[in-house]
């Protein structure tokens, strides 16, 4: 079990606050949901635990090592980022974009059999094996979203930090991308993503946070941190809880009074 | 998508490399076929061979390869398939550079301060092109960047121009920015070939960084890349090899904007497999516009930074229109 954890962690951005002192520690084995308002500051928290953005205060750590005091091929190599915007700007075919995802172990030389191997593996782990040499610009976006989370894949990382991973997934496949972090996590990695969705952050989700106002509202299980109450707070709006078949769900009765 | 094998593709342009400079060799105003090369020591056309035209071919070789090169690694870096060291006034920094030398005189005694002012223009043009655009590095702020470049450089060479002390440092200044491979020396190819050299190394340890900038900055840094040491080395191997060639020919477009694209479906797109390519190309394109604007019977001979521009110009055109296109 290894943990990443933020201690009072703090960005700004010009004069406006995004994080006001956050302290949250992450144990893998877990799927967390980071959810909140727009502007809370997920993603800010997503890129700073990534070690992707200098915080202006406070600190990440990977274990016992400050997440920036890491070789960036070595932080790349234990910690995976989805971005959230999933830029491809050249026309090139699945299977080479996969394989981007080897480049924290390849320095400067090419891709060697075993890395086509865990290639492979993780175009077939997401089902993309179908057209993995088909140009990704051609492919829709939730075909090039399952093919970027095989990219974070093949680079084997013991952290997997995605940002909004189902926006533009039909439920279908939301639920495919669910039960694949989920079986990452049996296999001893850490899955952080953020998610506008409550309801899949209630069905996908070991551990729930909530973010507003730069800081952490609500932590816990799903049916803990998605209260009726911190929605009020995080989003201004009334929800009312029922328990369905496939678990609890979530009603937006309205924008709060 | 139809790629070509990668040891394919680069034994035809070697080939292509090989023939036109057997071509290069033998075409002038007098046409001396390869088994006269060796004809004897005190033979003109020997002497026409070996110290004037082999020089030029030299040249054209190393100035095609590092535009080539040096295209390909800009619109890499960019991801942006408009960009090359012209468009976005790295060129003409250096030739700004260069003129800045010229307009002092000091070359007569120092003529070693050509390259080095070429230089100093074009990595202090790719350095500023890289802050100006900043972090965020759309299409546009590059665009932007590199006009207000070419802007400068222009305004600065033209006040060159404007005080230069006489008509003949003019006419020198003119003739040297137009581009060409004609006249040049084996001193040219000794000021340009160790520069080139070490700036086409500098830019070919971009390879992965550049393939993993398709998936953007942010993916690119989560995948490990340095973007500061890349930044840096592109810089120093874009401005070093730029302000090299320019300071033995002058001015030539297009080389680094076409060559890319052409060869960009032949190795799968991917950015950092194009660099060694477009080299290579970038050879080959110089060298056959510099046999045929020696076989075109004019009486001047048309300057090669003049025909590339010709062709260069539809060819971009004919890129925007079909940018626009699929942007719609």
């Amino acid at each position: 079990m290894t943990r990443l954890s933020a201690t009072n962690l703090k960005v700004r951005f010009g004069d406006r606050t995004v994080l006001d002192g956050i302290t949250v520690v992450f144990d893998s084995h877990q799927v967390t949901a980071v959810v909140g308002a727009n502007g809370a500051g997920k993603s800010t928290l997503l890129t700073a635990l990534a070690g992707l953005r200098k915080p202006d205060g406070g600190q990440v750590h990977l274990e016992d090592a400050d997440i920036h005091g890491l070789a960036p091929r070595v932080r790349a190599q234990r910690v995976g980022f989805l971005p959230q915007i999933p830029e491809v700007a050249w026309p090139v075919d699945a299977r080479t974009l996969v394989g981007l995802g080897r480049t924290p172990y390849i320095g400067g030389r090419g891709l060697s059999q075993a890395d086509d191997e865990i290639v492979a593996r993780a175009l077939s782990t997401t089902g993309v094996d179908a057209f993995a040499d088909r140009n990704v610009l051609t492919l829709s976006g939730g075909e090039r979203g399952r093919v970027l989370i095989a990219r974070a894949l093949a680079g084997e990382p013991e952290w997997l930090l995605a940002d909004e991973p189902l926006t533009g997934l039909d439920p279908g496949y939301q639920l495919d991308v669910a039960s694949l972090f989920r079986r990452m996590t049996q296999d001893g990695c850490g899955v952080i993503v953020t998610l506008h969705d409550l309801h899949m952050a209630m069905r996908m989700a070991d551990r729930v946070l909530v973010l507003g106002e730069g800081r952490v509202l609500a932590d816990g299980s799903p049916e803990a941190a998605l209260s009726p109450d911190v929605l009020a707070r995080a989003y201004g709006v009334e929800a009312r809880f029922w328990d369905g078949n496939a678990g609890r769900v979530i009603e937006i009765v309205g924008r709060r009074a | 998508m139809k790629t070509v094998s990668r040891p394919l593709l680069i034994g035809l342009l070697l080939a292509a490399l090989v023939l036109l400079s057997l071509a290069s060799l033998s075409a002038g105003k007098v046409w001396i076929p390869w088994n006269a090369w060796f004809a004897a020591a005190d033979d003109l056309r020997s002497i026409i061979v070996f110290e004037l035209r082999l020089p030029r071919t030299v040249l054209g070789i190393i100035v095609g390869a590092a535009l080539g090169l040096t295209g390909a690694a800009m619109q890499g870096y960019t991801r942006n398939p408009l960009a090359d060291p012209g468009i976005l006034g790295v060129s003409s920094m250096a030739a700004f550079g260069a003129v800045v030398t010229m307009y002092f005189g000091a070359l007569t005694t120092l003529p070693w301060l050509l390259p080095v002012g070429a230089m100093i223009g074009a990595v202090g043009g790719i350095a500023a092109l890289l802050a100006l655009s900043g972090a965020a590095s759309s299409i546009l702020t590059f665009v932007l960047a590199g006009m207000i470049l070419n802007t400068v450089a222009t305004a600065g060479v033209s006040l060159a121009l404007n005080l230069a002390p006489t008509p003949w440092a003019v006419n020198e200044i003119v003739n040297w920015l137009l581009g060409s491979l004609a006249d040049r020396s084996v001193d040219e190819v000794r000021m340009a070939l160790p520069f080139v050299l070490i700036g086409s190394v500098l830019v070919m340890m971009l390879a992965r960084p550049l393939d993993a900038l398709t998936l953007g900055e942010t993916g690119a840094r989560s995948l490990g890349i340095d973007l500061g040491r890349t930044r840096v080395l592109l810089a120093l191997g874009v401005g070093i090899s730029v302000g090299a060639s320019v300071a033995v020919t002058g001015v030539i477009g297009f080389v680094g904007l076409v060559t890319p694209h052409l060869l960009r479906p032949l190795v799968g797109a991917r950015p950092g497999a194009l660099l060694l390519p477009s080299a290579l190309a970038g050879a080959v394109i110089v060298l056959a516009a510099d046999v045929l604007v020696r076989l075109l019977p004019s009486v001047a001979e048309l300057k090669l930074g003049v025909a590339m521009a010709g062709v260069g110009a539809p060819f971009f055109l004919a890129l925007l229109i079909n940018v626009r296109r699929r942007a719609v």
